[in-house]
C-alpha cells in the first residue's frame, strides 16, 4: 500500500501525457538527468520578483505607506524562507520517500526546545547550559534528527495514512510534554522545558548584531540603514530583512543538499519506494535503511528550521508548535508540487505570499483606507450592518477576523488543489526514480537500475522536458 | 507433540524453539514489553489498593468518569470508524463536525430558552456584548428549560447532517476515486476552513453555555454514587441508547446490510446493485449525527467549549478508532472504552496534563503492535 502512487491514480497521469507537450526552456544532450540549476533558479527569481512589484505597487497605490508595504515584503520574504526550508525538508519525506509526515511540528519543536535549552543563561528560570547559538543549533538539529531515527523505526511498515496518525500523535505528544507542568523544572534540577511559560534565551537572529559588529559586512550594513531611513523604512525592518538574507542561505544550503540527493544513487532508491516498495526492494535495494536514513536526516533538517524560525524569538512556548505549523508547511509543499525542490522552494514563498501574509496585507491596507474603528463582535458586525453600514461587517472580517480568514483561505486553498491540481504547480516536474532519462533510451534501461512499475514509464514521458523525447513519444509499447 | 519421537527431531524442535525465542521480531518484543507494562501496573494498582495508598472510592471514580469520557469518545468514532470503512479515507475533518455540532446545537437551545427576551445575535452568538445572558440566567439546565435542551439536542444532529453532507456534494464527491491520502489531505482544508468558518462569527474565545448542572443527592443504596449529576448522567442515556439503536439499524435493516456489504468490498457491492451514493448519504447522516450530538453532549456536561473543542478530541477519536481496528464499528467501541478509561485511570500514576500522552502513546504501540486493532481489523460486522 504505501508504495502507491501518492499523488492519486496513476490514470491522470498517463491521460496528462499529451498536454504537456510543450517544449519549453532547457535543452538537455545527454541522456542522465541532471539538475537544471540555471533554469530553475530564473524560475524562481521570476515569481519572487513578480510577486515583489505586485504587493509594492498595490500596497503602494492603496495608501499602506512605503514602510508598512516593505514591512510586509519583508516579512513575505522571511516566512518563504522558512516555509521553503520547511517544505524542501518534507519533499525528501512525502516527495521523495512517500512517507506521510505530518508530525513537523513537533520535530521544529525538539529542535527549538533543545536549542533553547542549550543557549538560555544558566541563572534563568528554567535554567538553560549557556552554550554559544552555533552549538545550540547543531544540537537541535541532531536532537531532532535523533527523535526521528526512535519514531521511524518502529513504524517503518506501518501503512501510509496510519503513519500520518503516528507523526501527528508525536507532535501532539511532544508538545503536551513540553506544556506539562510536571516537567518545566524536571526534578530537583532548575533545568527543564517551563512548562505553559515556555524558556527565555538568547534569540538566534541576534546574528544580525554580531554581523554588524564585523569590519566589512557591518559597514555595508550601516549604508543600508541609512539609505532605508531616507525613504521611510524604519531600521528594524532592514535588521530583520539581514536575518531573512540568512535564511536564503539556509535556503541554498538545503536546495543543494537536497537536489544533490535526489539525484545520487541514494535518491533514486528513495524515488523508487514511493513508486514501488516492493519492486525496489525486490532488485535488491535495502529500502527500510534508506527510509530510515531519509526520515532522520527530513527531521533533522525540520529541528534545523525550528531553530531558526522559533529561536528567532526571544521566548518559545508550546503555543508555538500547535499542529498548524505542521500543516502551513504542507501546503507549502503540495503549492509548489511534492516531488521538486523548486516546486518546494516556490511553494513556501507562494505560500507565505499569498496566504499566510496576505491576510495580514490585506488588514494593512483596511486600516489605512478604513481605520481600525471596527465592531469586535459579528454580533456589533450584523447590528451596524443592519443599521446600513457594510464597511463595518468588511472591517470586521478583514480587520478583525484576519487570522481566521487565513486559515480558512489556508483550508480551501487545500482542498481546490486537491480537487483541480493534486500534483500542485510544478507537480508534472515530479522526478522520476531512474538516473537516465528513460524516453531516450527506449523502454529497455541500462541495467541494474531501479525503473521500476509501468505507469512509471508512463510518468516518464510527462518529466521530459526535452522536445526531442517529445517527439519519439510514440514509441512502439 | 511428538518431542520424543527421534533425537533428530528433538533438535530440530530445540532449534527452533531457540531461534523464535533469539531473534524474536521487532513487533513481538513490543508486544512482549506492552503486556509486560500492563502487568506491572495492574500490580502495582493492586498494592496500592491493598496498602491503602490509594482508596477504592478514587478508583471506582477515575472509572466512572472513564466510562463517561469514552461514551462520548465513542459517538464521534463511530462516525469516524464509518467513514473510514466506507469513504475510504482518514477524515481529519470529523473533529470538527463535533464542533459544529457543538455550536449550532446550543445556539439553537439558546435561542429557544431566551426567545421574546433576548435578542436573536445575543443568544445564537452566546452573548458577544457584557449585556447579554448568561447560560445560567438562561436556566440551560436538564430541569430548568428540558424543551430547550431536547431541541438543541436534535438541531445538533440536524444541523451538522447538513454541514456533513455539504461538504461532502462540494468536496468529497468530486474526488471519489481519488486515492485516500488525496482525501486526507482534503479533509484537512475542510477541518480548517469549517472551524475557522466558525471562527469568524463566534470568535476564538471560549464560551460558557449551561447552567451549573443539577446534582440529584437523594440516591437509592444500591447505586455506588454519593450524588448524580443529571447532565452527566443525560449524557450516559443518550448516547448508550444512539448505540444500542445503531446497533440494531446495522444488524437489522436493510440499509446497515448495505453499510456493511460496502464496508467489506465496495466494488462487489457496486455489482450486487447496492446504490452507493445512497450508502454514502447514510453514512455520513449517521457519522455526522452522531458526532454533532457527541459535541452538543460534552458542552452539557464540561459547560465551556471552544472553537478548538473537536480538533482537540480528533487525537482521542483516532486512538480509539485505531484500537479497535480502523473500520469496525464494534471495535471503534472498545477502542473508546480503552481509551477513555486510560485517559482516566491512568491518573493513578501520572499527572493530569500528561494524560491525553498515554492514551496518543497506547494508540502508537497499538498501531506498532497490531495494526489491524485489538478486534483483528473485522470491518463493520
Amino acid at each position: 500500500m504505501s508504495g502507491a502512487d501518492p499523488d492519486g491514480d496513476p490514470e491522470t497521469e498517463t491521460a496528462e501525457v499529451p498536454g504537456d507537450e510543450e517544449p519549453d526552456d532547457s535543452e538537455e544532450p545527454s541522456a542522465v538527468i541532471r539538475p537544471e540549476w540555471r533554469s530553475d533558479l530564473l524560475l524562481v527569481a521570476k515569481v519572487v520578483l513578480a510577486t515583489y512589484v505586485g504587493f509594492f505597487v498595490v500596497g503602494v497605490l492603496s495608501g499602506a505607506g512605503v514602510n508598512a508595504t516593505v514591512g510586509t515584503i519583508q516579512s513575505i520574504t522571511f516566512f518563504g524562507a522558512i516555509f521553503a526550508l520547511g517544505a524542501l525538508a518534507l519533499n525528501l519525506h512525502w516527495g521523495y520517500t512517500g512517507m506521510f509526515n505530518i508530525g513537523i511540528a513537533g520535530f521544529m519543536a525538539i529542535g527549538a526546545y533543545t536549542l533553547s535549552i542549550a543557549v538560555a543563561s544558566p541563572d534563568g528560570s528554567p535554567a538553560g547550559f549557556g552554550l554559544p547559538i552555533p552549538v545550540g543549533i547543531v544540537l537541535g538539529t541532531i536532537a531532532a534528527g535523533l527523535a526521528g531515527l526512535v519514531l521511524v523505526i518502529p513504524t517503518l511498515r506501518v501503512r501510509a495514512d496510519y503513519f500520518a496518525i503516528v507523526t501527528l500523535g508525536f507532535s501532539e505528544i511532544v508538545r503536551l510534554s513540553v506544556q506539562s507542568r510536571s516537567l518545566r523544572e524536571i526534578g530537583d534540577t532548575a533545568y527543564g522545558t517551563g512548562g505553559g511559560q515556555g524558556i527565555r534565551a538568547t534569540p538566534v537572529d541576534s546574528v544580525v548584531g554580531w554581523l554588524f559588529d564585523q569590519p566589512i559586512v557591518g559597514d555595508v550594513g550601516g549604508v543600508l540603514i541609512v539609505l532605508g531611513e531616507t525613504v521611510g523604512i524604519a531600521s528594524s525592518v532592514l535588521e530583520r530583512g539581514i536575518y531573512t538574507l540568512v535564511l536564503i542561505l539556509f535556503v541554498v544550503a538545503f536546495y543543494v543538499l537536497l537536489t544533490r540527493i535526489a539525484h545520487s544513487p541514494f535518491g533514486r532508491v528513495l524515488k523508487a519506494i514511493r513508486e514501488d516498495e516492493l519492486a525496489a526492494k525486490s532488485l535488491g535495494k535495502r529500502t527500510d535503511r534508506a527510509k530510515i536514513a531519509a526520515f532522520a536526516l527530513g527531521c533533522a533538517l525540520m529541528g534545523l528550521v525550528g531553530t531558526l524560525w522559533m529561536g528567532s524569538r526571544t521566548h518559545i512556548s508550546p503555543d508555538n508548535f500547535m499542529p498548524l505549523i505542521t500543516f502551513y508547511v504542507f501546503v507549502a509543499l503540495i503549492v509548489g508540487g511534492a516531488g521538486s525542490n523548486t516546486g518546494s522552494v516556490i511553494g513556501g514563498f507562494a505560500f507565505a505570499a499569498f496566504i499566510f501574509e496576505g491576510p495580514r496585507f490585506v488588514r494593512t491596507m483596511v486600516r489605512a483606507n478604513l481605520g481600525t474603528d471596527f465592531p469586535r463582535t459579528a454580533h456589533g458586525a450584523f447590528a451596524e450592518l443592519g443599521a446600513g453600514d457594510p464597511s463595518a461587517l468588511i472591517g470586521y472580517v478583514l480587520y478583525q477576523q484576519a487570522d481566521e480568514v487565513r486559515y480558512i483561505v489556508l483550508g480551501v486553498v487545500l482542498i481546490v488543489l486537491m480537487i483541480k491540481r493534486p500534483d500542485g504547480l510544478l507537480g508534472h516536474r515530479k522526478e522520476i526514480a531512474a538516473g537516465v532519462d528513460l524516453s531516450r533510451r527506449g523502454p529497455v534501461a541500462d541495467g541494474g537500475r531501479p525503473a521500476v512499475g509501468s505507469d512509471d514509464r508512463a510518468g516518464t514521458e510527462s518529466e521530459t522536458d526535452d522536445p526531442a523525447a517529445t517527439n519519439g513519444g510514440d514509441r512502439d509499447e | 507433540m511428538g518431542v520424543g519421537n527421534t533425537g533428530k527431531g528433538v533438535s530440530e524442535l530445540a532449534d527452533e524453539v531457540r531461534e523464535r525465542l533469539s531473534s524474536p521480531s521487532g513487533q513481538e518484543l513490543f508486544a512482549l514489553l506492552i503486556v509486560l507494562g500492563i502487568v506491572v501496573l495492574a500490580l502495582d494498582l493492586v498494592r496500592r489498593l491493598a496498602t491503602g495508598e490509594m482508596a477504592f472510592g478514587r478508583l471506582w471514580r477515575y472509572t466512572w468518569n472513564g466510562l463517561v469520557d469514552s461514551l462520548y469518545i465513542a459517538l464521534a468514532a463511530i462516525g469516524l470508524s464509518m467513514t473510514y470503512s466506507i469513504l475510504r479515507f482518514a477524515n481529519f475533518s470529523h473533529g470538527d463536525l463535533v464542533t459544529t455540532g457543538a455550536f449550532s446545537g446550543w445556539a439553537v437551545a439558546w435561542l429557544i430558552g431566551g426567545w421574546g427576551v433576548y435578542g436573536v445575535g445575543e443568544l445564537v452568538l452566546f452573548s458577544p456584548t457584557a449585556a447579554g445572558p448568561t447560560g445560567g440566567e438562561l436556566g440551560m439546565s436538564v430541569l430548568a428549560s428540558p424543551v430547550a435542551i431536547l431541541v438543541g439536542l436534535v438541531a445538533a444532529a440536524l444541523l451538522t447532517i447538513g454541514v456533513a453532507l455539504a461538504i461532502d456534494r462540494l468536496v468529497y464527491r468530486r474526488m471519489r476515486d481519488a486515492s485516500g491520502i488525496s482525501l486526507l489531505i482534503a479533509s484537512v482544508g475542510v477541518a480548517l476552513a469549517l472551524r475557522y468558518i466558525i471562527g469568524v462569527f463566534w470568535t476564538v474565545e471560549s464560551h460558557s453555555a449551561t447552567a451549573s448542572a443539577p446534582i440529584l443527592e437523594e440516591i437509592p443504596a444500591w447505586l455506588p454514587f454519593e450524588r448524580l449529576n443529571l447532565h452527566e448522567l443525560t449524557l450516559v442515556a443518550t448516547a448508550v441508547g444512539l448505540i444500542v439503536g445503531l446497533h440494531l439499524l446495522l444488524q437489522y435493516t436493510k440499509l446497515g446490510k448495505a453499510m456493511r456489504a460496502m464496508a467489506d468490498n465496495k466494488d462487489l457491492a457496486l455489482i450486487t446493485g447496492i446504490p452507493t451514493e445512497r450508502v454514502i448519504f447514510a453514512t455520513w447522516s449517521i457519522g455526522a449525527g452522531l458526532a454533532g450530538v457527541a459535541g452538543y453532549l460534552i458542552v452539557l456536561d464540561r459547560g465551556q467549549f471552544s472553537i478548538n473543542i473537536g480538533w482537540f478530541l480528533l487525537l482521542l477519536i483516532f486512538a480509539a478508532v485505531i484500537l479497535g481496528g480502523i473500520g469496525s464499528i464494534y471495535g471503534a467501541l472498545v477502542g473508546s472504552l480503552v481509551i477513555g478509561l486510560t485517559i482516566n485511570v491512568s491518573l493513578v500514576w501520572i499527572p493530569a496534563d500528561l494524560n491525553e500522552i498515554a492514551a496518543f502513546t497506547l494508540m502508537i504501540l497499538i498501531l506498532i503492535v497490531k495494526p489491524d486493532g485489538l478486534l483483528g481489523g473485522v470491518e463493520t460486522a
